[in-house]
C-alpha cells in the first residue's frame, strides 16, 4: 500500500463501520421500522387517551400533543443508549470485532466515532416516528419540526457514547440492569415526557437540569410548538456539553479495554 | 530489516497483584522477504510480541520498529503497510465472506477503483469464491481460517503476522493453509509465524527463533539451530526406568545431552558416540536411529516440550 502519511483522525473506519451498519440493516430494517412506529401509537393510545381524557390539557398543551412530543425523546435514548450498551460489550468482549480492527490503520477513537455516528443517526431519524404518528392524532405543528432530527441526533450521540463508555466499565452483561435500573429509568421518569417538570418538589426540578433527556424534551416541544431562542440555546448547549463530556469518557474508557 | 525488537519487555499485573512478564528482553530482527518462524510453547509470549508489533499492546521497555516506523508512535502508519492474522477467530459472524473482505479492504485503505479486484483476489486466496455469498458463521472451520487469512492479505502487504495460523485445523486444512503460507515466501512477502508445531517451523520457516519465558533463546535456520545444538543423529533407546536411567549416565558422562519422552531415553549427537559406548548402551536392546530435529533442540535448551 502507499506510504502516504495517515492523519489522527481518518474518516475510512468511520465509513468502515457504516458500511457494516448498512450491510447489517439492509437485514432489519423491517423490524426496526416495526418497532419505531407501534411503539410510539401504543404510547399515545394509552397515555393521550387513556390519561388525557382525565387531564385534558397539560402546561398548555393538549396532553396527546404533550405526549406525542415527549416520546421522542425518550425514543431518542432507547435507541441509542441500548445499541451503545449491548452492541459494543458483544462486539468487544464476545466477538472479538475490535481487536480484528484495531490491527488495521484505526486507532481507537476511531472506531468509537463510527459506532456512535452510525448509531446517533439511525437512532435520530427513527426518534421522529413519534411526531409522524401524533399527526395522525391531531398534532398541527409549526416549521420548526424539520430541524427536530437535528435535536434527536445529537441527543442520541451523547447516550449512544454514554452506553459504549457504560460498557467499559461493567464487569459483565449482567451488570446492565444497574445501569438501566439505576440510571436511564430515573432519567426516562424525570425529564417532563409525561408530566411537567415543573409541578415536581424542588430538588426535583434541579436534578431534571443535569438530566440530557429533559433538554431534549424541552427542544423538541419547542422546535413543533414555537421556540424560545434564548432557553433553546441553552437546552442544545447542554445536549452538546454532554455528547462532549461522554466523547470524552467512551474514548478513554475502550482505549483501557482494548489497548493493554 | 522488516522489523526490530530490541530489549523489550511487557508486564501484566495478574489478579492479586503480582506481576508477570509475557515478554522478558525480547530481541529479534525479521529481514525483509524472510519467513521466520517464531516458535515456542504456548504460554511463551508469542501473542504478546504479536500484539507489541501493531501496537495493541504497549511495551513497558525496549524498542520496536516495524518497516522504518518507530512502534507505537507511529503504529498506525506501520499497520497500514502490514497484513494481521490473529490466533483467535474474530471474523464477523453476521457479514458474509465478501463482506468481510471488503470492510477491510476499506480499513486498509485499497483504492475505491481496485477494491473489487482486491477483494476478488482475497477470495481466490481463501478459495471461497463459491462461497463469498455465504454468511462466515456458516462456515466450517478450516474455510473460516483461510478467510482470517485472506482478510489480512486484502491489501497486498508486503509484511505479514501470522500468529499460530493452523493451532486446532485437522491435518488437511492444514496442509492447505501451509500451501498459502508457502505462496506468500515464494512471492517475497515477509512474514513472521509464530507457531508451537515444529513442523510447521521446519517447512514453512526460512529461520527460526525459539522463544520461552518471553525471551529468544536461540535463532538460526533449522539446520543450523539442529546441527548447533543436538548434532546429526539421535539413538532413541526403550527399556524399565533404571535401564533408562543408567544409559542417561552413560551418554552424561561422555558428554552426550539426552531427553526423556516417556518411555524412551534420546541420546543427541549419535554420531559422536564412540563404538565401545555404543554397545554399552545398546547391551543387546532396540535402538531407534533417526535424524536430529528442532523438537529435539527446544527440549536440550528449555527442558520444555512442543509439539
Ligand atoms: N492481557 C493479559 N493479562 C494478563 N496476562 C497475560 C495477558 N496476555 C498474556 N498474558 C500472559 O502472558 C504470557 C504469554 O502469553 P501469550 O503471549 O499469549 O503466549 P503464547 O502466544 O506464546 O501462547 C502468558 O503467561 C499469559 O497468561
Ligand atoms: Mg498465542
Amino acid at each position: 500500500m502507499s506510504d502516504t502519511r495517515l492523519r489522527r483522525f481518518e474518516w475510512a473506519p468511520v465509513r468502515g463501520v457504516w458500511r457494516r451498519e448498512l450491510a447489517l440493516f439492509g437485514r432489519y430494517w423491517t423490524s426496526t421500522s416495526f418497532a419505531s412506529i407501534v411503539e410510539p401509537t401504543i404510547y399515545l393510545l394509552a397515555f393521550g387517551f387513556g390519561f388525557g381524557s382525565l387531564v385534558g390539557h397539560v402546561a398548555g398543551y393538549r396532553y396527546v400533543d404533550f405526549v406525542g412530543t415527549g416520546v421522542v425523546a425518550s425514543a431518542a435514548l432507547f435507541t441509542s443508549v441500548f445499541p451503545g450498551m449491548f452492541n459494543t460489550y458483544i462486539r468487544r468482549t464476545y466477538q472479538h470485532s475490535y481487536d480484528a480492527v484495531l490491527a488495521a490503520p484505526v486507532d481507537v477513537h476511531e472506531v468509537v466515532a463510527g459506532e456512535a455516528s452510525w448509531i446517533a443517526v439511525k437512532s435520530g431519524l427513527f426518534s421522529c416516528t413519534p411526531v409522524l404518528v401524533a399527526l395522525a392524532f391531531g398534532l398541527r405543528p409549526g416549521p420548526g419540526v424539520l430541524v427536530v432530527p437535528v435535536f434527536t441526533t445529537v441527543t442520541a450521540a451523547g447516550f449512544a457514547l454514554f452506553g459504549i463508555w457504560a460498557s467499559t466499565v461493567v464487569p459483565s452483561i449482567n451488570s446492565f440492569d444497574y445501569v438501566i435500573s439505576g440510571v436511564l429509568t430515573p432519567l426516562f421518569l424525570v425529564a417532563g415526557t409525561f408530566f411537567p417538570v415543573g409541578g415536581l418538589p424542588g430538588w426535583a426540578r434541579m436534578a431534571a437540569q443535569v438530566n440530557p433527556l429533559y433538554h431534549c424534551v424541552e427542544l423538541v416541544r419547542h422546535a413543533v410548538f414555537g421556540f424560545r431562542p434564548l432557553a433553546d440555546l441553552g437546552h442544545l448547549g447542554a445536549l452538546v456539553l454532554f455528547a462532549a463530556l461522554m466523547w470524552a469518557l467512551a474514548v478513554r474508557g475502550m482505549r483501557r479495554r482494548l489497548i493493554d | 530489516m522488516a522489523i526490530t525488537l530490541r530489549d523489550v519487555v511487557k508486564r501484566y499485573s495478574d489478579r492479586d497483584g503480582t506481576q508477570i512478564a509475557a515478554v522478558d528482553g525480547l530481541t529479534l530482527e525479521v529481514p525483509a522477504g524472510m519467513c521466520l518462524g517464531l516458535l515456542g510453547p504456548n504460554g511463551a509470549g508469542k501473542s504478546t510480541t504479536m500484539r507489541l508489533l501493531t501496537a495493541q499492546s504497549r511495551a513497558d521497555e525496549g524498542t520496536i520498529r516495524v518497516l522504518g516506523h518507530d512502534i507505537p508512535s507511529e503504529a498506525k502508519q506501520a499497520r497500514a503497510l502490514m497484513g494481521v492474522v490473529p490466533q483467535t477467530d474474530n471474523l464477523d459472524e453476521e457479514l458474509t465472506v465478501r463482506q468481510n473482505l471488503e470492510v477491510f479492504a476499506r480499513l486498509y485503505r485499497v483504492p475505491r477503483a481496485g477494491l473489487r479486484e482486491a477483494v476478488d483476489r482475497a477470495l481466490e486466496i481463501a478459495q471461497l469464491t463459491g462461497r463469498a455469498e455465504a454468511r462466515a458463521v456458516n462456515l466450517s472451520g478450516g474455510m473460516r481460517r483461510r478467510l482470517l487469512v485472506a482478510r489480512g492479505l486484502v491489501h497486498s502487504p508486503r509484511l505479514v503476522l501470522l500468529d499460530e495460523p493452523t493451532v486446532g485445523l485437522d491435518p488437511q486444512v492444514r496442509a492447505d493453509l501451509w500451501g498459502l503460507i508457502a505462496g506468500l515466501r515464494a512471492d517475497g512477502v515477509t512474514v513472521l509465524m509464530s507457531t508451537h508445531y515444529i513442523e510447521e517451523a521446519e517447512r514453512l520457516a526460512d529461520a527460526c527463533a525459539l522463544m520461552s519465558h518471553g525471551r529468544v533463546i536461540a535463532n538460526g535456520t533449522p539446520a543450523e539451530l539442529i546441527a548447533e545444538h543436538a548434532g546429526d543423529r539421535v539413538e532413541e533407546h526403550e527399556g524399565p526406568p533404571d535401564r533408562l536411567a543408567e544409559i542417561e549416565g552413560l551418554a552424561r558422562r561422555a558428554g552426550l545431552p539426552t531427553r526423556r519422552t516417556g518411555p524412551t531415553v534420546s541420546v543427541l549427537r549419535a554420531e559422536r558416540i564412540p563404538p565401545s559406548l555404543g554397545e554399552a548402551l545398546t547391551n543387546g536392546h532396540r535402538v531407534v536411529r533417526r535424524a536430529a530435529n528442532l523438537e529435539d533442540v527446544f527440549v536440550v535448551l528449555t527442558g520444555e516440550t512442543v509439539e
